[in-house]
This record gives structure tokens, sequence and C-alpha cells, in this order.
């Protein structure tokens, strides 16, 4: 709520900075002969500049220091009387105050009177701290706001100064992409480190065996929890490689017809469709998989008397490759349309014809293109999760067949943290690992792309 | 209108009544012109006045743009080059085509100019195609630049070189006619002195037809030069005739520089 009206009342206060600040500007020109140094509107956005800034400090500190602060307040009033208490008992107990302070304790009429007592203690210190913050924000925003208005004057350079804020805010918005990135990746490193505690590295990376399932009693049956990791990179990998057989060929021939063949008029109409295909949410393709292309795999597997199971890789690995045909066609056709027309006219007043100006001369330029457009369609197809967990099954077959039934590192993602989960089990940590298994493999294939792109490109202008 | 002067020499190309349209708009006008064999014949006049689109009509170019129509006589040694029985493949093959900016393929030197010898099977064997490839680089002025890094990339080379492989590439099928596209306005003075010298020899073998902007080059390469403004030819005679005593006055203005 107070940071709510703090906020509010920041945007009011750099709207009117802006306004006085503008007017004080034009009028002091006016008094003045001496020139202004910016234009009135920079020092407007100068005042504006300043209200905010205080107000954004105090914003950030207040969430990111608000708990810490707050802690330590109620500890001080426990004092001596928890001084025997350990980390997590200390942090149990803060929770419960915590809890009954805010009404959602189920428990307030049992709580013991010192726990109450602290509740309020706590909600009163939450009241009166919010308070001196919002309190302190607004005064710090109001000094700042007459220290510019005051500053205002003819030799004033507002307009650097607001252009250096203006790069400063762009810079902190970008850094905010990268740190999360960061972020993200230690996440998933710290959990993985935990779960390497447990389980060795090397078992995980080439054990041939997957069956995530530890006991919770000694005594249970079949539950020895099994983590080789190598049944689900080779189902991942059938199911990549069946993707990649029908989008590479349709993807790219397509592009080559749109960007060579094709009329404007076609083009333009059929692109779009083409594309479309990219906006399809992948659990559409999902059904799709599940009850039209895998009954007739099934159904013409049977007739040549293979024995095809219910879900295999080959059904979800064509879905999944009609899902990313758009991908490798736009790109592709993106990398062949960026071939310079000099090239083809080129070849063709050698006298070629068309299709030998595309494949010795146009296929080949616009080959770097090509070749990232795949490796970028190869880590989108290892990615994907959804139409894996409908059409191919939970089943980690080690096997090369696609008419089997295999599962992928996605799905085993899934499956493993779908429901109530402990967080400090094999099982569940699994998942994270696998989740860097799949992070550094699509990370690098990016890397190659854009290497590739970058390196082999030739530099047309 | 002059342009029926009477070539004394033997006649490869002839262009007859050609009117070229984009869409609507006329780019040519009853454009008559003959193109005299081993001879350089210079077309030149103000941007826009049609003398690449000219030049595209002599080896069908202009077919690639859907919105182009061609009409009237095309003939290359007496034959329509316009009509139904020519196969476009071939024509080219006769007629090269050397463009305004060098445009090697993204292939080696070598493979640039064994390109064309490759794909009309002009070679029956290796050996005989690196004679082809050898002679042709010999011919275009590179050999001696580019012997030994023949599998080096052809953009590796500088502009001037590039535009020379682009001519090697296109002799290494020996065409019996090469267009020229302004080739050496991308070019630094010395590549540019470097290419005409190349063009003057190139006409004992070669007919040649130039379109150039430079007025000095014009003079400098050709026999013949042609003086197109407005999609007409308004003066067509000995290059010589042309910058010494032309009988246009528009003819004396432009090469005067007083305009375009």
């Amino acid at each position: 709520m107070q940071l709510t009206i703090l906020i509010i009342t920041t945007l009011i206060l750099c709207a009117i900075g802006f306004f006085v600040g503008r007017r004080r500007a034009v009028s002091i020109s006016r008094q003045k002969t001496k020139k202004l140094h910016s234009m009135p509107n920079f020092h407007g956005s100068y005042v504006a500049m300043w209200c905010a800034i205080p107000a954004f400090i105090i914003i950030v500190l207040w969430l990111a220091l608000e708990q810490q602060i707050l802690n330590a307040l109620l500890l001080a009033h426990f004092g001596s009387s928890i001084a025997d208490l350990d980390s997590v008992q200390i942090e149990l107990l803060i929770n419960d105050v915590k809890n009954i302070a805010s009404g959602s304790s189920f428990g307030r009429g049992k709580s013991s009177d010192i726990l109450l007592n602290a509740a309020d203690h706590y909600e009163s210190l939450q009241l009166t701290f919010r308070a001196s913050v919002l309190a302190a924000g607004l005064s710090f925003s109001i000094a700042s706001f007459l220290w510019a208005w005051k500053r205002i004057s003819p030799t004033l350079k507002a307009r650097n100064y607001v252009e250096f804020a203006v790069k400063v805010f762009l810079f902190i918005c970008s850094t905010i992409a990268i740190i999360t990135t960061v972020g993200i990746v230690l996440s998933v490193l710290f959990e993985s480190i935990r779960f390497f505690g447990q389980i060795s590295f090397w078992d995980f990376l080439f054990g041939s065996h997957w069956s995530p399932q530890t006991a919770i009693r000694d005594d249970q049956v079949g539950s020895s929890g099994s983590f080789g990791a190598i049944p689900l990179f080779t189902g991942t990998l059938t199911i990549t490689i069946v993707a990649m057989l029908v989008a590479l060929p349709i993807g790219l021939f397509s592009a080559i017809y749109m960007a060579e063949f094709a009329s404007p008029r076609f083009r333009k109409t059929v692109k779009p469709i083409l594309e479309i295909l990219a906006g399809i949410p992948t659990v559409v393709y999902g059904f799709f998989a599940v009850l039209t292309i895998a009954p007739a795999i099934r159904g013409f597997g049977t007739e040549l008397g293979l024995t095809v199971a219910s879900e295999s890789a080959l059904a979800a690995g064509i879905v999944m490759g009609i899902m990313i045909i758009p991908f490798v066609s736009s790109l592709s056709d993106d990398a062949i349309v960026a071939v310079p027309k000099s090239l083809r006219e080129g070849s063709l007043a050698l006298g070629s014809t068309h299709s030998e100006t595309i494949k010795k001369v146009v296929i080949p330029a616009a080959l770097p293109g090509i070749v990232a457009a795949c490796l970028l369609a190869i880590s989108r197809a290892i990615g994907e999760t959804m139409i894996v967990v409908m059409a191919a099954g939970l089943a980690a077959n080690l096997t090369a067949n696609p008419l089997n039934s295999v599962t992928t590192v996605t799905v085993q993602i899934v499956t493993l943290l779908v429901g109530d989960q402990e967080f400090d089990s094999a099982k569940t940590l699994a998942a994270f690992a696998l989740g860097l298994v799949l992070f550094v493999s699509t990370l690098g294939l990016n890397i190659v792309a854009l290497y590739v792109s970058r390196r082999y490109r030739e530099q047309y202008d | 209108m002059n342009s029926q002067t009477e070539i004394s020499k033997q006649i490869r190309m002839r262009a007859q009544n050609v009117d070229v349209f984009y869409g609507d708009k006329q780019a040519l006008k009853k454009i008559n012109l003959d193109i005299a064999a081993n001879q350089v014949t210079a077309l030149i006049g103000p941007s826009g006045c049609g003398k690449s689109t000219f030049l595209r009509c002599l080896n069908r170019m202009n077919d690639t743009i859907d919105s182009c129509k061609v009409s009237g006589d095309v003939s290359l040694d007496q034959r329509d080059i316009y009509s139904k029985d020519v196969d476009v493949v071939e024509l080219r093959a006769r007629i090269g085509m050397v463009f305004q900016k060098p445009n090697p393929f993204p292939k080696s030197i070598y493979d640039n100019v064994a390109y064309g010898p490759r794909i009309h099977g002009l070679t029956n064997n290796r050996h005989e195609l690196d004679i082809i490839v050898e002679q042709s680089l010999l011919r275009a002025g590179l050999f001696d630049e580019v012997s030994d890094r023949l599998n080096s990339p052809g953009t590796s080379l500088s502009g001037g070189q590039q535009q020379r492989l682009c001519i090697a590439r296109a002799i290494a099928i020996s065409p019996e006619v090469i267009l020229m596209d302004e080739p050496c306005s991308a070019l630094d003075p010395i590549a540019t002195a470097k290419v005409e010298e190349l063009i003057d020899e190139l006409k004992d073998h070669y007919t040649i037809v130039i379109v150039t902007h430079n007025m000095q080059q014009a003079a400098r390469v050709s026999q013949y030069t042609a003086f197109f403004h407005l999609g007409e030819i308004i003066e067509f005679a000995e290059t010589e005739k042309i910058f010494t005593n032309p009988v246009e006055k528009r003819t004396q203005d432009y090469i005067t520089g007083r305009f375009g």
C-alpha cells in the first residue's frame, strides 16, 4: 500500500516537475538576454529526473532490505530469550510470528502469549517502518525537486545530464536481461551441484538405465533410483533426427521455391500462412500427433508387419518436424533472398539455367545462413516438450528404433517436477541436472550457429 | 538521326526498331544500331537514358525482369535472337557479360573461372579445364597476380582484380561478344587503366560493347560510339568523329559537359 502511494506520488511529482521546470526555463529565457544552453523541454526533463531518482533508489532499497531489517528488529525484541536456538529454529520462529501477524495462521487462538505479543510488535514495526520509508522517499524527492528547480539557469547543461540519464537507463534495462539469464543458469547450476553430490556425475552422464524412483522406506521394492541419462539422450536424439529429416528438406525446398520461383503474389499470400504454423501452440501439435499421426503410423506399420508402439518416436518426431518447418523455411528464405541479385545475373549471363544458378551459386552463397537456421531449429527441437510429452511416451527405452516408445530430457524434467515434491531428493534434483545438460547443449548449438553465420557470411554491401 | 551510319567492317550484331517497355513506361524507342565485329562499341549518355537496358537486350538478360517487354529485331550473325527456336542458355554462352560491380561467386578463383566451362561441359578432363582456366586468366591479365593462390576465394581479391576475374570468367566459355556494363565505375584509376588496356587487347578476339559514363574512357577504348538520350540514339558514328566533329548539338553539349 505504502509502496503504491510512493510510486504514484513520485509519478505525479515527476509530471509536475517537468512542467514547472519547463516553465521556469521559458520564463528565464524571456527575462534574460542570455540564451539558454538547453531547450526548455530538457530543463523540464531534468527536474522530473531528479524527482524520480531518489524515489527510485529508496524503492529499490526498501524492497531489498525490508525483510532483513524487520527480522533483525524482531529478534532484538525477543532479546536473550532465544539465544540458545539454532538458525533453523530462529527461522521457524520468525515465520510463525509473521504468519500470525498476517492472519494466515490458524493457530492464533492456540499460540502462546509471547508469540502473540511478538506478532503485535512485528505488525507495529512493519507499520512504522513503511510509514517512515514513505516519508523519507517523499521528502527526498521533494528536496531534490526543489534543488533541481533552483539550479535551472541559462548555463545549466540540462541536455547533457538528461542524455546521460537516458543512456544509464537503457544500460540498466539491457543489464537486467543479462542478469536474469545469469541468474537462471546459476540457480540450475547450484541445484545440479547438489544432485551430483548424491549421484556421481559419470553415472549420470554415461549410465544406461533411467529409473528415477527413490525409496521412501528401506524395504521398498523396485525403487533403487537409477539415474543413467543415456536413454534420455538417445531418445532426444532420435526424435530430433526424425524432426530434422522432416523439417530440413521441406523447409529448405519451400524456402527455395518461395525465394526463387514463386510469383510475388503467391509469395505474399503463402509466406504468412506458413508462418502461422509457427504460432500454433505446441499442445495443439501434440493433439495432432496423438490423435492423427500416431494411429496412422501404427496402422501403416501393422500393414507392413512391423510392431509399432502406440506412442512412437516417429510420430513425435514427424509432428515436431512439421512444427519447425516454418522456422527453417523462414530463416533459409531470408538467407536466400539476401544473396545479391548481381550473383544470380552473373551466373545467368554465363549461360547457366535457373536451377543451375540456384544449385551452384545461390545455395552455396546462402549456406552459412541455412546452416545457422538448421542449428537453431535443432536446438528448438531439443528443447521442445509438449509434443513429446503427449506423443512419445514416458518409457526410458535405450533404443535407436524410431518405432519404439522413447522419452526425452524435457519430458523427464516435466514428469520429475509434476505434483508434490520434496526439493532435496535425488529424484527432483535430477530435473535440474537434466535442465543443465539441456541448457549447455542448446547454448552450444546456438553459439556454433552464430559463429557459422558470422564467420562464413560473405560481406555483400 | 544518324544511327544508320555505314560501318565499313563486318557486322556481328544488329538491332532494328527495338522498343523496350518497363510496364507502361517506354525505356527505349526505335533503336537501330549495328555492332561491328572485333571492334569496341561504346554506349554513352546521361543516367537513365536506356544504354544499360539496350545492353541487356543484346543477351536477353531483360528476360529475367517480369515487367520488361522487348519488341523489334535483334540479330546475332543474321539470326534473330528473340525468335522462338533460340535457346537463351546457348545464346548467353555466346554473348558474355561483365557487370558494373564485380560479382565473383563465393567460390575459389579457379572455380569462378571454371564455372562456365563446367556447366557447358566444354572439357573432358581436369587437365583441359586447367588449361582453359589458365588461358582465361592469362588473357584477363590476372594470371601472374593469382597463379599461386588459385584456391583462395574470389572475393578475397581487390576490386580491380575481381573485375578482371569476372572478365576471365566471361571469356572462359569463348563467347563471340562481350557486353560490359560500366565495368570500371567501381574501380580506382589504376585498376581502370588495367581493365581498359585489357579491353583493347580483347577486341582482337571478341566483339565488345561497353556502356560507360566516362567520356575519356569511351574515347580511349572504343572505335564506335553511340550517344543515347531519353531512350533514343541521338548519334552513332566512329568514336573519333563523335568526339571531334559531332553532327548533333546535343552530342556536342554532352561530351563537352554542358549537360547530363
